[in-house]
């Protein structure tokens, strides 16, 4: 009786975990599109949902709520589908996509969907032979397979993620980096602007009257050569011909230009709204958290050094290190269990809120970034893959932060991976992409303030 | 060459609508074998006939200018952008059949380009809500062109063209719907052909025929009238 309580108590919060994707789709990723295809759009909504169930469960673990067994259930099929989902259905569907784009191969678009699909799953295999992922016991076709893979994939990608965030955050925060911006600047940059621009039109319109002459004396070539066309024009080529590709090219030149021009006056006026936005309350509230940032980057960075060097796993989560620190040194004495059920959850709480609130911007700025009409499809799909990836991973790296009596029902679910390698692999590519990032942002700040200090 | 009289008509829409194909068949007749991102603006000349085939025929540059874009970008791009609205004649507002937002997010468009030279004279500053007063003021001629016709099923056809034609009417101008990739939509004398032919004959009128002499386009009158008082030169 009890499990069926359980189990419709998960239905209920998947359905609004799945309400909440569908939104947040229509609202946010979508909005300047037509949703043209809805399975697109129930696909990524079923993704989120049962990501974030996967979270909701270990939430409920550290809380005890529901019957233990009923969760194990709900933990293992939960699990199985989500597998389902990012190794079968989406990969299958982002070929299918694909394959529909391009016009020559979609009257057997199955079949060339299937090939792709099954090239996928080749190189998903083969991405764990390098990895010393899997104790010997297992078999071939099992979950621990498939959950190791995905958790390679999903922890590479988190590393990336957080590597990058930790460095581009205090950059992004702290004033210390903004450059000196005044009107003049822009101005004269926008002049500039103008000046090209005009001076593309003059240039179009000596092309244009061209054109009309020749036009009117009957010597233009209107449709592309073919072969002959291109021998003939060898041997009499008309000088009005000649003259327009001569000035095409300068026009070329001018427009690379005027491009440029414009990408730094809006650089220019990005830097001064920032400016502006220093100078107010909430700007200085984000300069100082923006050098508590940074001081917790450079921490994390020396920690990740650590580990590698010394190659050290913490054994013991946060939670009950902090617990020993306050009892054994400050000698304090409170309820151990108690108090660190409740430190562990609201711990747990905040890095599951704020991962899945951060990846969720992030993909958005991904796809306002590289999205056009046609592509948005597949593009959001691809996005699915990677949150699902990245949510299972997390649940994998959470089980560092958590007590070990709510380990184990983590472990007993995932299998005997080794969690020590995605730890050790996690901390690898933070310091790698942590390092490159300094080192791409220190060149990207070097360069600017030259570009425009020529008058 | 250079002393032909030129005006400047902007082209406008949402990305991936094909105004940079639009641009390239109405200035070289011929259909953009690669389109590709615009970023920024680019422009195009076309040489057009005022009156062609009366005794007043003269020719004049027409520029069009095509902003790249969307109008959720952020404000330091829109600030950006700002600078190719100075001085318009006329602007082409492109929107694609097969995606209703981009008919939608016309009129923050026009509002984006108007509001340009509005908000100096202090006259009426919207947040961004359409606003049918102020296209009734509006001195700049205005055309609506929706692309990718091709793509709408015959049976849809109907009901795509009526939407079109109300939001056409919203702004108080023709609207065109074609193919970018097929050049006989734009063929000479077919009935496009001649409502553009007659959309550039109406911006030239309106930049060097209604000022007698003041080459000075419309908004600097309006900060001396104090607005609204130009509507008996308001042809239709």
């Amino acid at each position: 009786m009890s499990f069926l309580i359980d189990s419709s108590i998960m239905i209920t919060s998947q359905i609004l975990f799945f309400g909440f994707g569908w939104l947040f789709f229509m609202r946010q990723l979508f909005k300047d599109y037509e949703v043209r295809q809805y399975v697109v759009q129930v696909i990524f909504s079923v993704t989120f949902a049962f990501s974030c169930t996967m979270f909701e469960l270990i939430i409920f673990e550290i809380l005890g709520v529901l019957n233990s067994s009923s969760r194990y259930f709900h933990w293992k099929m939960n699990l199985c589908i989500i597998l389902l989902i990012l190794v079968f259905m989406v990969p299958f569907y982002i070929g299918y996509s694909i394959v529909s784009n391009i016009r020559l191969l979609y009257k057997q678009r199955l079949l060339f969907s299937c090939l792709l699909w099954l090239t996928f799953m080749y190189f998903f295999w083969k991405l764990g032979d390098p990895f010393p992922i899997l104790s010997p016991k297992h078999g071939i076709l099992s979950i621990e397979q498939l959950i190791s893979r995905v958790g390679v994939i999903g922890v590479t990608l988190m590393a990336l993620l957080s590597g990058f965030g930790a460095v581009n955050c205090p950059y992004t925060y702290m004033s210390y980096f903004l450059r000196n911006v005044t009107d003049t600047d822009i101005l004269a940059l926008e002049r500039r602007l103008l000046q090209t621009m005009d001076m593309i039109i003059s240039k179009k319109k000596r092309m244009a009257i061209a054109r009309r002459t020749m036009f009117q004396k009957g010597e233009v070539h209107n449709k592309p050569l073919g072969f002959w066309g291109m021998i003939k024009s060898v041997a009499t080529s008309a000088p009005g011909s000649e003259n327009l590709t001569l000035i095409q090219q300068e026009v070329d030149a001018l427009e690379e230009l005027s491009r440029q021009l414009f990408l730094e006056t809006a650089d220019l006026y990005a830097t001064k709204e920032r400016i502006e936005y220093s100078k107010t309350f909430k700007g200085k509230y984000f300069n100082f958290l923006g050098y508590f940032f940074s001081i917790y980057c450079v921490w994390k960075i020396f920690m990740a050094t650590i580990n590698i060097v010394f190659d050290r796993v913490g054994k013991t989560d946060p939670v009950t290190r902090g617990i020993e620190i306050t009892v054994n040194y400050l000698g304090i004495q409170f309820d151990v269990k108690f108090w660190s059920q409740h430190i562990s959850f609201i711990l747990v709480g905040i890095i599951i809120v704020t991962s899945i609130r951060g990846l969720l911007i992030t993909l958005t700025k991904f796809f306002y970034a590289i999205s056009s009409s046609k592509s948005s499809n597949v593009i959001v799909l691809l996005l699915a893959q990677i949150m699902g990836m990245y949510f299972v991973s997390s649940v994998l790296l959470i089980r560092m932060s958590m007590p070990l009596e709510y380990r184990t029902i983590i472990t007993e679910v995932l299998g005997e991976l080794q969690f020590n390698f995605y730890h050790r692999w996690f901390d690898v590519i933070f310091l790698v992409s942590a390092l490159s990032s300094i080192l791409f942002l220190y060149l990207a700040h070097k360069q600017a303030p030259e570009k425009h200090m020529t008058p | 060459m250079a002393s032909l009289d030129r005006v400047k008509v902007l082209v406008l829409g949402d990305s991936g609508v094909g105004k940079s194909s639009l641009v390239h068949l109405l200035c070289q007749n011929q259909v953009l074998g690669n389109p590709s991102w615009t970023v920024g603006c680019s422009v195009d000349v076309r040489v057009h006939d005022y009156k062609e085939g009366t005794p007043e025929e003269r020719t004049y540059y027409i520029e069009l200018w095509d902003v790249g874009g969307s109008v959720g970008s952020a404000s330091s791009v829109k600030s950006t952008r700002a600078v190719f609205y100075n001085s318009v004649n006329g602007i082409i507002l492109v929107h694609d059949l097969t995606n209703k937002k981009s008919s939608q997010n016309l009129y923050r468009w026009s509002l984006e380009a108007l509001n340009r030279d509005l908000v100096p004279t202090g006259v009426l500053v919207t947040n961004g809500e359409y606003d049918q007063e102020q296209f009734a003021d509006n001195q700049i001629p205005l055309l609506v062109i929706g692309t990718k016709l091709d793509q709408i099923h015959e049976t849809k056809r109907h009901e795509v063209l009526t939407r079109t034609a109300f939001l056409a009417e919203d702004f108080n101008a023709e609207e065109i719907n074609l193919d970018c990739t097929n050049p006989r939509y734009l063929a000479a004398g077919s009935s496009n052909a001649v409502k553009i032919s007659r959309f550039f004959d109406k911006v030239i009128e309106k930049r060097y025929f209604l000022r007698e002499g003041n080459q000075i386009p419309g908004f600097p009158d309006r900060k001396r009238f104090g607005g609204g008082t130009l509507k008996s030169l308001h042809y239709d």
